[in-house]
């Protein structure tokens, strides 16, 4: 199996985030998503319309769900932390864990599920070494507030914060295939020590 | 709208509640009349044959020249054929109401909805109340037992009549939502989607004890002398006392206590056996109402046959589902009690096993399983964006 080629995406998702541009260009036209956490639903409706994506959506958030309805997404309400034994092994081609992994209880469960019932695993999550984070820690003893980690310590929805180096060697641990991967500044990618200057990675992953 | 006696709002189940002076004065539909299709026999799960069957309906909204626009809403244990617009005899408004008609969830502008009535009822349809062909005299317990299965059986006899051939969906709560598992299971071929509300893959051994307490005060009532009282006095205190039961079990603690608290029905207490407080009261008037328009011989037969359904036959759901194409919503409610919310998601999780296309939403409520009743605005909300899409898949194809 081989990582789908990149591809341009249409002129209509320039609306859309850099972060979620970059992962559609991951998803092939017609394919077979779960997107855990998939929130609002804005990236699940851009994989619907623009890569005629099957979509399927799990969301914790009840008024999250109400608003993924009416853009016509099929969503079920309930915790990724126990939402995916009864999914068949490599029943998706896709799953998407988008800013959602670092939420979850027990991320290593699910990420090893997501690994069994999708053919692929897109991963996104913001990155707790960026430079800015270091800074405050380091020079001001402050808890990091970053572009992709907004939130203060009292009220973050976030349970586990880990760097791209992190990540990268747990994937080495694990013996998770890191098949691309992509990270994301304030406005453009970053090619360059994604550890000190990128605020969030993005992941093709596969067993 | 003026209250009904003693307090309250209308109930789950008591789908078709006449609400003294509350009688409807208008309603988008308008009014709408009950009508009457016969065929002469059915082979019931059972192995018995049971003929001719008369089914109750109503029909909102107009079936389209390709017949693509039928939805058929399935109803609770003591619901009728009556759910939407204003009733020609009485004046009542359907049990569904806010949820059917012109611009509401159902929309009767774009779809042409059917509310069935069940076998085994007594609101028009063949039931233990009806007169036995064979004898002249209404069945009692006579009349065989139906399942689940038989009420959709008969159901697609009616689709069969009206020459609709795949149904956008159908729809129901509690019994209803059973109703719509058995369509799902037993005929995919003819439905797009489904939307099971407030219901159980099988009840748990709660549900049927609640159903057995109620079964028992009917059979207890020495009115009810095995089922043959039809030409006597009804067994209207065993009834009562069944109806009764199934109000508590619809209502929350938290609906109960902001409905009722423990407000007096008087100034100051009877100090006597009267009802002091307005719970008991309530409860007291939905019995007695309940006796009025429901009858105990169906009371037994709908509620066993509730207690038998089993959606899964005794397999995995999941793999019972698998193959078939059906788009599903599942609706639940969080202070629903008698139908839990796991419930629901043993539902959604078959439906995950089966590889369907599906929407979950657990509604925050207070209102108990009274609740896909009562809170229109959110089920209105998710079936109209949920039917719509189904739509226009329909359209695109």
């Amino acid at each position: 199996m081989t990582a789908p080629d990149s591809r341009a995406v249409d002129q209509a998702s320039t609306s859309l985030s850099l972060e979620h541009r970059l992962i559609l260009e991951l998803v092939p036209v017609g394919s077979l998503v779960l997107d855990l956490g998939c929130g609002d639903g804005e990236l699940l409706s851009a994989l619907v319309r623009e890569r005629k994506a099957r979509a399927q959506g799990i969301e914790i958030d009840e008024q999250a769900i109400y608003r993924c309805v009416a853009m016509g997404l099929s969503v079920l309400h309930g915790d990724i932390d126990t939402g995916l034994p009864e999914y068949g092994d490599k029943s998706f081609d896709y799953v998407v864990l988008n800013q959602s992994l670092q939420q979850v209880k027990s991320p290593d469960t699910v990420l090893q599920e997501a690994l069994r019932v999708g053919k692929w695993v897109i991963l996104g999550f913001p990155n707790f070494a960026h430079v800015s984070a270091r800074f405050q820690l380091f020079f001001r003893g402050r808890t990091p507030i970053t572009p992709s980690l907004p939130y203060e310590w009292h009220d973050t929805p976030n349970l586990h914060f880990l760097s791209i180096s992190d990540f990268v060697e747990y994937c080495r641990r694990r013996k998770i295939k890191i098949n691309r991967s992509v990270f994301l500044g304030r406005k453009r990618r970053v090619r360059l020590f994604p550890n000190l200057f990128a605020l969030s990675g993005i992941f093709l992953l596969s067993r | 709208m003026p209250q009904e006696q003693p307090s309250g709002r209308s109930s789950a189940q008591d789908v078709a509640s006449v609400k003294p002076g509350g009688v409807a004065d208008s309603g988008e539909i308008g009014v709408v009349e009950t009508r009457f299709f016969t065929f002469a026999e059915l082979t019931l799960e059972s192995g018995e044959k049971l003929g001719p069957i008369t089914l109750a309906y109503e029909t909102y909204g107009e079936l389209n020249d390709a017949k693509s626009n039928a939805v058929l809403v399935v109803h609770a244990l003591s619901g009728d054929a009556h759910a939407a617009g204003v009733a020609a005899d009485d004046r009542r408004l359907g049990w569904w109401d806010n949820l059917i008609g012109p611009g509401k969830g159902f929309d009767t502008d774009k779809y042409f909805v059917i509310c069935s009535n069940v076998v085994g009822g007594c609101k028009g349809s063949t039931g233990p109340s009806s007169v036995d062909p064979a004898s002249g005299k209404p069945y009692g317990l006579d009349f065989p037992f139906v399942t689940i299965g038989d009420i959709v059986n008969a159901q697609t006899r009616l689709l069969d009549h009206l020459g609709i051939e795949r149904l956008l969906t159908v729809a129901g709560g509690s019994m209803g939502g059973m109703q719509v598992l058995e369509w799902m299971v037993s005929r995919p071929e003819r439905i797009l989607s489904a939307i099971p509300i407030a219901t159980a893959v099988k009840h748990s051994p709660q549900q049927i004890a609640f159903n057995e307490v109620g079964r028992q005060a009917i059979m207890a009532d020495p009115n009810w002398c095995n089922g043959d009282y039809y030409e006597a006095a009804p067994p209207a205190a065993g009834l009562a006392v069944a109806r009764m039961i199934g109000h508590i079990t619809y209502m929350s603690d938290e609906s109960m206590a902001e409905k009722f608290g423990r407000r007096f029905t008087g100034e100051k207490p009877f100090f006597n056996f009267s009802p002091d407080f307005e719970v008991e009261g309530y409860l007291q008037y939905r019995g007695r109402s309940f006796v009025d328009r429901f009858d105990a011989n169906s009371y037994l037969y709908i509620t066993k046959a509730i207690d038998m359904f089993d959606a899964s036959g005794g397999k995995n759901l999941g793999d019972t589902l698998k193959g078939s194409d059906t788009k599903v919503l599942v609706i639940a409610f969080k202070s629903d009690w008698l139908y839990p919310a796991y419930q629901s998601q043993e539902i959604v999780r078959a439906c995950k096993r089966a590889g369907l296309d599906a929407t979950y939403c657990e509604i925050a409520s207070s209102y108990g399983h009274d609740a896909f009743l009562l809170e229109t605005d959110e089920e209105t909300h998710l079936i109209r964006h949920f039917l719509g899409r189904v739509y226009r898949d329909r359209a695109g194809q």
